[in-house]
């Protein structure tokens, strides 16, 4: 038989792979900004463009969709041409992807940082960007089936199925969190409200990190370690269960973000006993990428690919064993809303995401290149260098974790909370200083990596298309064993991908679907009232500037949340959320209860400088509020967008909005002038005041409820 | 375009775990029976692959 002759196209690696580099220190060099921010408001430079609750976000977008992103797409390009024998289905389609999704990532990040934002994290991109992301992901699936159906290797080796679990995933995540009715070219209303809408985003929160931040990733691990280690995978039979379980189990887990919360009990239940269980799907397949390396423990010692690869995995065994303590109810007590979450995350981030990205470079560009590693040794001191950054970054912030949250529940001998919130903070700022000199560390071994990739690429020429053979697929003989009924699976791609589809669509829809459906799951409080006009561009501003990134808007109950914050939150008072605010972290007090707490003045002097209010605040200032006139054209089609989603404002009201804008607008600017405050009507600060006043307030009004449920 | 909730509420909502429990568990026996049945040779090509 002739074996045809073909060419793998590496120019496309090779430019995703430059994209995962740049990107990588952008946003590396975003999150070391902000983490500085947290210790240091000033930082913030007092305009909004800089400001935490803007940057956040561009951080945590630019880490997953264009640094992991990019890492995912020249892995998988590499991959995909290799074990399946072809070169990818179409170049054109290849092209478009990968400048589709350079373009994506230019669009989002310059929104964010004009405020642009759904303010539903990991998925804060507004609706035209949403749009693109569905387009070019489609691109990628049918370039990805292409590639597949066109194939010369009969089997569709594991690392594939992880590829293809992933994209089906991520689609349907991505098209299911996004519903969102705009109101203006760059604005939207998420189409679900209050609970629904935290159930929905946490489970596409959740399965983010699991189909975008995981599966792909597992998918590089079954490829790249046994390249690197020179040996096949430890146990192929573990590597179909992996798969299987994983996607089958993942997909459940995210109610495990929201207990204690408003979401209906069973709810929670099943994303705990879920999550218990993605241990051993997990572990497996940690076990299963170190055990491939066991036989070449001596060449762990020199290879900087593989000690990458080794720390990777250990780190995601740590944080897959650590995500499902998190979600036991009694640890998660303690855990939640403190910057135990944010150490978990970047143990993955870090160690799992980044030192496989950075393996994988080093282990890729010396070969497109056919030329050897610039310098070995400085790979190795960059693994050396980025561990310790690791080690400074996520031991501090386990500690902040810890010490705050034991403060937060610290009661005196005479039943009263012993620490003011602003102390839980102030001891912990230490602590967040290490954490930025952590994070700066790791991003030095970052810029190590640059350097050495650069001078490798530098010093070898670079091979666009690299040759190969194999004999057609047709010409094959079929294999001589006995057909087994998943083998039949595993050679249609087609089959492969409806059945990963249904293991992750039953699990959502049997998660999603009774919160829509039953009226007992959210109930309704006769006292909660739609937002006024005023109180609504103010909660728009809110959204725009992420201060969801630092306060919370649920209240869990708890003795402790309760004398501090006032009773705890119930599903039925965020029925007109459209989006849910709940957040999932508190550098500043959770706010649900804020309405009436302070007078407006202390409201509109802590904006211009937080510290002069509360000495030792870590929030920098939003002086431009008290600048910015609010946008009241835009009230208008606030109303009707509001209206279409369900929640009862009378008919017309669009058309008098304003008027009643005004006319609160005007009380509180008469109050604060008694406060010897001068202020016109017109000022967003006016806005947010209204809308901080009003937080939490409807059932302090009227305590008749209906249906209530506790 | 509003969700409305068409069910007052749910009998045994408990089930609903449950189904999931069972599928799930249903899903792991037959892939982990297929798995230890396979053909070891089989298996050992298929992992094979990417050293190729």
């Amino acid at each position: 038989m002739q074996p045809e002759k073909f060419y793998y196209d590496n120019k496309i690696v090779k430019q995703f792979g430059i994209a995962t580099i740049v990107w990588g220190i952008v946003g590396m060099l975003v999150g070391v900004v902000i983490a500085f921010q947290l210790a240091y408001p000033a930082l913030s430079f007092g305009i909004p463009y800089t400001t935490f609750g803007r940057l956040r976000p561009l951080h945590t977008n630019a880490v997953i969709f264009a640094f992991v992103g990019n890492a995912v797409f020249a892995g998988s390009y590499y991959i995909f041409q290799r074990v399946l024998k072809t070169r990818m289905f179409s170049d054109t389609l290849s092209k478009i992807h990968l400048w589709g999704w350079q373009l994506i990532i230019v669009v989002g990040a310059i929104s964010l940082l004009l405020g642009y934002t759904t303010g539903k994290e990991y998925a804060e991109l507004e609706w035209p960007v949403d749009i693109m992301i569905t387009i070019v992901w489609v691109i990628f699936g049918i370039n990805m089936f292409g590639t597949i159906l066109k194939r010369r290797e009969r089997h569709l080796y594991v690392a594939i199925w992880f590829f293809i679990g992933t994209w089906v995933a991520v689609a349907m995540l991505h098209i299911v969190n996004s519903f969102e009715l705009p109101f203006s070219i760059f604005k939207s209303y998420s189409l679900y409200a209050g609970v629904q809408d935290a159930l929905v985003q946490w489970w596409y929160g959740h399965n983010a990190v699991a189909f975008f931040l995981t599966t792909p990733f597992l998918g590089l691990m079954y490829y790249f370690v046994p390249k690197a280690a020179e040996r096949p995978v430890y146990s192929y039979r573990w590597s179909i269960i992996h798969f299987w379980a994983l996607i089958f189990i993942y997909i459940w887990a995210g109610p495990h973000h929201l207990l204690y919360t408003a979401l209906p009990e069973w709810a929670q239940a099943l994303g705990t006993v879920f999550s218990v269980m993605l241990i051993l799907p997990s572990w497996g397949g940690m076990l299963n990428g170190l055990f491939t390396i066991r036989g070449a423990w001596d060449k762990v010692k020199e290879d900087p690919v593989l000690k990458m690869f080794v720390v990777a995995l250990t780190a995601y065994g740590m944080a897959t064993f650590e995500g499902p303590m998190l979600s036991l109810k009694s640890v998660n007590a303690v855990s939640h809303y403190t910057d135990w979450t944010i150490a978990h995350v970047h143990v993955g981030a870090l160690g799992f995401n980044g030192f496989m990205i950075f393996g994988m470079l080093y282990w890729l560009v010396p070969r497109m290149w056919n030329t050897t590693l610039f310098s070995r040794k400085m790979a190795n001191q960059h693994f050396i260098i980025g561990t310790i950054g690791i080690l400074v970054y996520a031991v501090p912030l386990y500690w902040a974790g810890f010490t705050q949250s034991l403060m937060w529940k610290k009661f005196t001998d005479s039943g009263q909370l012993q620490y003011q919130f602003i102390e839980t903070i102030t001891s912990i700022v230490p602590m967040y200083i290490l954490r930025a000199i952590g994070g700066t560390v790791y991003l030095v071994g970052a810029l190590m990596a640059v350097y050495n990739l650069a001078k490798t690429m530098k010093k070898g020429s670079f091979v666009a298309n690299e040759a190969a053979e194999a004999i057609p697929f047709k010409l094959q003989a079929m294999p001589a064993v006995k057909m087994h009924w998943h083998s039949v699976i595993e050679r249609k791609p087609v089959r492969m991908l409806i059945l990963s589809l249904v293991a992750v669509a039953i699990g959502g829809a049997i998660e999603l679907v009774p919160t829509f459906m039953i009226e007992s799951n959210v109930p309704s409080i006769a006292a909660v009232k739609p937002y006024t006009p005023l109180e609504l561009q103010g909660r728009d501003i809110y959204v725009r500037e992420g201060c969801y990134t630092c306060h919370s808007q649920m209240i869990r109950p708890f003795r402790d949340e309760e004398a501090r914050y006032g009773e705890y939150s119930k599903a039925g008072e965020f029925v007109y959320d459209h989006p849910f605010q709940w957040g999932s972290k508190r550098t500043g007090p959770d706010l649900h209860r804020e309405g009436g707490k302070y007078p407006d003045s202390w409201h509109f002097r802590h904006m211009r400088d937080p510290q002069e209010m509360s000495p030792g605040s870590l929030m920098p200032t939003y002086n431009w509020l008290i600048e910015n006139d609010i946008n009241i054209k835009s009230t208008p089609a606030k109303i009707r967008a509001m209206q279409t989603l369900g929640v009862p404002y009378p008919k017309g009201f669009d058309k008098i909005a304003n008027d009643d804008l005004h006319r609160q607008a005007d009380s509180i600017v008469a109050g604060l002038q008694k406060d010897k405050i001068k202020v016109s009507r017109d000022k967003e600060i006016i806005a947010i005041i209204a809308y901080l006043q009003r937080l939490g307030t409807d059932i302090k009004k009227n305590q008749t409820t209906s249906n209530e449920v506790h | 375009m509003k969700f409305t909730n068409y069910l007052k509420q749910i009998q045994n909502v408990s089930i609903y775990p449950l189904i999931s429990l069972i599928l799930f568990t249903t899903i792991f026996t037959i892939v982990a029976i297929y798995v230890f049945s396979a053909d070891k040779k089989k298996m050992d090509d298929q992992a094979g692959i990417p050293l190729q």
